[in-house]
């Protein structure tokens, strides 16, 4: 099956299937250069986009997980840049700065590439998520320390939180394309979370011996009060039950530590699979909520 | 892609003839950005979402994975049967030059990857009765697991170079499987043992090279994306390493 096979196929049931596109042509002209770029080099996305385009009305849109996705970014991008500012990156390794610029490379590109996207399905982006800068200014060290008084601890919250969030809306793209571009932000944002938690001293995954085991990012339940309510003027799904705790040992009715072939230990058992958030959980002022501000 | 099936109506057929016209076709390219732009689009097309679909190949010695959903949880057991198997080995030998912490990193690993084995297996059982994938012969013979890096001169990966090859193929394929899952739940589960693929792949890649976590030969310095892998491509790729001959044709379908 070929691209124009799509259009035949399209053509069998939609005969004005080329007029859509046609008449959308200001679609493609009005693509920056970069967002071309990301655009071919995520073609997926590029079909995904060109069709929900040209079929807009037809069936729903998913620009609010885009734009909740775009929210996390945004928040990541300012973190990192702060980062970036402060005295304590400039007395960092080099091999750490190197590091950071990698992963700010990466939260750009995510912002530009989900930008263009939403712009592409006729959204507003989202704009001006930032990290408090007062709480920022609280972040005494660029790594040792307690967790949440060192840069790299709340990186791993970040990053921790964002491979949540994620798989917490994943569902919603169902089927489509726009979920393939989702999971491969999703891996990255988990390779990230690998770094740091490696620079931390910590291990790749979350497990017990954190030491940010206890924080409510790995706990489940929206515990502060601004509950369901997007901040972003987009809608979230609502708060329905809590997601499981990272410590979870059962997998879709399956307990994995007695369950299976063999036993495997509570730990081993939690560590194979990192949970879900759903998004209200994500925005609660005790986790993201609580860090996003001016 | 699948808007087709939801808009229109069949009577319009004949009247779809200017969608023959080769200059709007061509005039869609200028859009798109030049070759690369149709080369792209292309190859974006081959997507497994064709409905008629291609028949399967002539069988001989060649295990199916299965169509649909249950494709999709055999492709993925397929895998976890490979690294379950190769992280086996890695625990039971003794690899020159291994600190203690990487012994108790992989012990750890040998464990994560049994479990998503040994779940997919549970979860087909249970859903999918009689449709299980067989056990699988691993082919480990282009593996040193005694060596941590292949050095100059090597014939064998090292199991340091297996392990990341292994982790970041688990990572492209679960990505590229996403979109051909049908059921959420299904969904969820992949994605929550992709992420921790992915953590085991950064993880190794900075064990041999320090700060390669997510390097651009990786995650695309453009787009920030990491790879997605259709299943096709995965298998060959994975071809190496079992010694059974695996069709993917139908996974998702």
């Amino acid at each position: 099956m070929d691209f124009f096979k799509i259009i035949d196929q399209l053509g069998e049931v939609d005969a004005d299937v080329l007029g859509r596109f046609d008449s959308r042509r200001a679609v493609f002209s009005s693509l920056g250069t970069v967002a071309k770029r990301a655009a071919l080099t995520a073609t997926p996305l590029f079909l995904g986009a060109l069709f929900q385009k040209a079929y807009a009305g037809t069936q729903s849109m998913p620009v609010d997980v885009l734009q909740y996705a775009l929210t996390l970014e945004l928040f990541e991008q300012d973190f990192y840049k702060k980062v970036q500012a402060s005295t304590q990156y400039m007395g960092a390794a080099a091999a750490d700065k190197a590091a950071i610029d990698q992963i700010k490379k990466h939260e750009d590109s995510h912002v530009k590439l989900l930008s263009g996207a939403i712009t592409s399905l006729y959204g507003t982006p989202v704009t001006g998520v930032t990290f408090k800068s007062s709480v920022f200014a609280t972040l005494a060290t660029f790594n040792g320390g307690t967790f949440a008084t060192s840069q790299l601890g709340i990186a791993q919250l970040l990053e921790d939180t964002g491979v949540r969030a994620y798989k917490g809306r994943a569902g919603e793209l169902l089927g489509t394309d726009l979920l393939t571009v989702a999971l491969q932000i999703h891996s990255v944002e988990a390779r990230h979370a690998s770094h740091i938690r490696t620079m931390r001293g910590q291990r790749a995954w979350v497990n017990p011996g954190d030491d940010a085991a206890a924080h409510p990012t790995y706990t489940s339940g929206v515990t502060g009060p601004t509950s369901t309510t997007s901040p972003f003027g987009y809608g979230i799904p609502a708060y329905t039950a809590p997601s499981p705790i990272e410590n979870n040992t059962v997998q879709s009715n399956v307990p994995i530590t007695t369950g299976l072939a063999s036993p495997y230990t509570a730990n081993d058992a939690a560590a194979a699979f990192d949970e879900y958030l759903q998004a209200a959980e994500v925005l609660d002022a005790s986790r993201a909520g609580g860090l996003v501000g001016a | 892609m699948s808007q087709h099936s939801q808009v229109g109506d069949q009577d319009e057929l004949n009247i779809a003839k200017p969608l023959y016209t080769p200059i709007k076709r061509r005039s869609f390219f200028m859009y798109a950005g030049a070759t690369a732009g149709a080369t792209a689009l292309l190859l974006a097309g081959c997507s497994k979402d064709d409905t008629t679909g291609p028949t399967p190949p002539p069988v001989g010695g060649t295990v199916s994975l299965g169509s649909g959903d249950v494709g999709v949880l055999n492709y993925a057991y397929a895998l976890e049967q490979l690294e379950a198997a190769f992280y086996a080995q890695v625990k039971a030998s003794t690899v020159m030059g291994f600190s203690p912490a990487e012994t108790a990193y992989f012990a750890e690993v040998a464990s994560h990857e049994a479990i998503h084995r040994d779940f997919f297996k549970a979860a087909i059982n249970r859903d999918a009765p009689g449709k299980i994938l067989q056990d699988l012969t691993p082919n480990f013979t282009g593996i040193d697991f005694t060596k941590r890096l292949m050095a100059a001169g090597d014939v064998k990966l090292g199991v340091l170079d297996a392990a990341k090859a292994f982790e970041d193929l688990g990572v492209a394929a679960y990505n590229g499987a996403g979109k051909l899952i049908k059921t959420a739940a299904y969904l969820v589960i992949a994605g929550q043992i992709v992420s921790v693929e992915g953590r085991h792949a950064a993880y190794v890649r900075d064990l041999i090279n320090p700060g390669s976590f997510a390097a651009d030969d990786q995650v695309d310095p453009i787009s920030g994306l990491d790879k997605a892998m259709a299943p096709l491509d995965v298998i060959k790729a994975a071809s190496g390493f079992v010694m059974e001959k695996l069709d993917a044709s139908m996974v998702g379908m």
